[in-house]
């Protein structure tokens, strides 16, 4: 992977290592006991708030340590060595939830909220999806009333929502307006206000150490402070925060990838069948050459979509593509190494396994593999 | 109070090294670098004695021009500035030493603090042989270190125990395992090593002659070892011992 990594400046090459290292240390020793238990220590956030690892990619005068896209893909590389995506995500579960609130949030409701989520000390969730509107993100019927003394007044329900059982603010996608996309505004709720219920953690295929909750709003009162721009601009607001989101998910798409594929390699290195070193045999060196060329191609994809992103270019649909192609390629890998574990890849002891059960969501999450398409289509002008 | 400390570059040890066709090293294509590990602990050492003494911290390579990013991962954690012994010849623990000594008489620290050895080759020789060309005295293997009045104390690991030593400074002390946690070096750190100096310089700008004075005949990987084995009890473990093992 060499012809990407050469490009990187000194500091992106350090921030990657520092992440590997709090990875290496603080979470694959512990990966297997926090995957079965289905939930990390709070602290972790704390230990990565302390050294800056949460504050890759927001502003320094709001709390956090600068960098772009590329930083951002450099602080996933490094924490997926803990080879779980479910701590990888709940770590980084501000970094979908707090752009909105960077970006449209007034100023008292972001000096109280973004630095000490940065720092560790609170998690931030982002809650879009719905149980009648997954894909459909117009089609949320969340609604959130104005009242009299300026106040809203929110009802509804979120699901599937990522670090949602333990967050303590929530980025919520509401409706304010019966226009479909004009009609839709964000707000931030803070988890002790009344009215809110939050569920136990649902029970998932992968990401099991990540906690992912339903969201009840009855009837929840939020100042005006905690919307997010004016009326209407929630539409505009999500479109811009699928870019780094979908970025984020391509991360964890090659990087899975690239983890199953050296985990692979060894095995085939390693392990002996018929008398001979697994490598001996051309059908396992061919998969493992295709295996290769995928995951080179999904991240150099990626870099490229990240580099595009953080020059200030529009590239929707290129980050789409690198979602559909990064998640393909996980999954794809995922399995070839799981093919070649054999027996032992299908037991829970062994990470390819959790690493193909945790690739499974790629294609689904944050945006389905057909509405990308879709996005891609009508950017081909065939819609 | 000036610490100087010393750091190396070497392949990140989670890998799994792979000796080349024709014996003479290690396959380095695809291979990742990083600071070795018993460094990370010298470093720690001189920025906590910095915290506690004041004064400035000199971190100090002797590699390739990549080992920058070694450098400024020094300074990022909080070293205050660096130096790279540029060479791009593989050097042999003695040159390494000649080379350290010659950076030291002129940076004049009081201490230095480095690793006991470097977790790629693992000779173990170049802070005693830097101590002995500087004709300074040397505390190896630390796991404690406490200085003052012009004197440190240091806590050894040692074969079948601990022990003590007063060395007067300016002196040698090589690190081990348990002598402080390394701290990672923060984001906020990593943009303030960037503004940090940074000098480079030769072997031969020193007047440092590095040719090997070790020849490496060749690399081997070391014999496979057959798979441990957990027993029932102590009295399985003692007849083990006793009549598989035969060491009792």
């Amino acid at each position: 992977m060499s012809i990407i990594d050469a490009s990187l400046t000194e500091a992106q090459k350090i921030l990657q290592e520092t992440a590997r290292r709090f990875a290496r240390e603080e979470i694959l020793p512990h990966s297997h006991e926090w995957e079965e238990a289905g939930e990390f220590p709070r602290e972790l956030y704390e230990k990565a708030g302390s050294i800056g690892l949460l504050g890759v990619g927001f502003p320094e005068e709001l709390g956090g340590v600068g960098g772009g896209a590329l930083e951002i893909l450099m602080s996933i590389e490094g924490l997926m060595e803990g080879m779980t995506t479910g701590v990888t995500v709940g770590l980084g579960s501000h970094q979908i939830a707090l752009p909105p609130v960077v970006e449209f949030g007034s100023d008292p409701l972001r000096r109280r909220i973004v630095d000490e989520v940065l720092r560790g000390e609170k998690i931030a969730a982002l809650a879009i999806t719905e149980p009648g509107a997954g894909s459909d993100v117009a089609g949320i019927t969340t609604r959130a009333t104005r009242r009299d003394d300026g106040s809203y007044r929110i009802n509804g329900a979120k699901t599937f929502i990522t670090s949602g059982v333990r967050a303590d603010y929530l980025t919520v996608l509401t409706r304010t307006s019966d226009d479909k996309h004009g009609g839709l505004t964000f707000f931030v709720v803070e988890r002790d206000r009344e009215g809110l219920s939050i569920s136990k953690p649902l029970k998932k295929t992968g990401w099991w150490s990540s906690d992912t909750a339903e969201l009840g709003f009855d009837d929840v009162v939020v100042p005006e402070e905690n919307r997010l721009g004016a009326e209407g601009t929630g539409f505009l607001a999500l479109m811009k925060n699928f870019q780094l989101e979908r970025l984020a998910l391509a991360g964890y798409g090659y990087t899975t990838a690239a983890l199953a594929l050296r985990l692979a390699r060894e095995n085939v290195e390693e392990r002996r069948a018929f008398g001979r070193p697994l490598k001996g045999f051309q059908v396992l060196r061919h998969r493992l050459a295709d295996m290769a060329t995928k995951t080179l191609a999904a991240r150099v994809l990626t870099f490229e979509v990240a580099r595009a992103i953080d020059r200030g270019e529009s590239c929707f649909e290129e980050v789409a593509m690198a979602k559909n192609l990064t998640a393909e390629t996980a999954v794809a890998v995922t399995y070839d190494a799981v093919q070649i574990f054999g027996g032992a890849g299908y037991m829970r002891e062994t990470v390819v396994e959790r690493l193909s059960r945790d690739a499974r969501l790629l294609p689904i999450g944050g945006g389905t593999q057909e509405i990308m398409k879709e996005i891609i289509s009508r950017q081909m002008g065939l819609v | 109070m000036k610490i100087l400390t010393t750091v190396k570059r070497v392949t990140d040890p989670n890998m799994k090294i792979k000796i080349n066709a024709d014996a003479t090293g290690v396959v380095t294509d695809g291979v990742e670098y990083q600071m070795n590990s018993f460094d990370e602990y010298g470093v720690e050492e001189a920025i906590v004695l910095k915290e506690n003494h004041g004064g400035e911290v000199v971190v100090v390579s002797v590699g390739p021009s990549a080992a920058t990013k070694e450098l400024r991962t020094a300074m990022a954690m909080g070293a205050d500035r660096a130096i790279l012994v540029e060479t791009d010849e593989k050097l042999d623990s003695d040159a390494v030493a000649r080379v350290l000594a010659e950076v030291i008489r002129k940076e004049e620290p009081d201490i230095v603090v480095m690793g006991k050895q470097a977790v790629d080759s693992d000779r173990n020789q170049a802070g005693q042989l830097l101590a002995a060309y500087l004709d300074w005295p040397q505390a190896t293997f630390a796991f404690s270190l406490e200085v003052a009045d012009g004197w440190a104390t240091v806590g050894r690991e040692v074969d079948g125990g601990t022990s003590t030593k007063r060395v007067k400074l300016p002196a040698v002390v090589t690190a081990d395992l348990r002598l402080n946690e390394p701290r990672y070096a923060s984001l906020p750190g990593i943009m303030k090593a960037k503004r940090k100096p940074l000098d480079t310089m030769t072997p031969d700008d020193l007047g440092v002659d590095v040719a090997p004075k070790v020849k490496v005949l060749k690399y081997e990987a070391p014999e496979e070892r057959a798979a441990g084995e957990i027993v029932e009890d102590l009295d399985a473990l003692i007849g083990k011992l006793r009549d598989e093992a035969r060491v009792l």
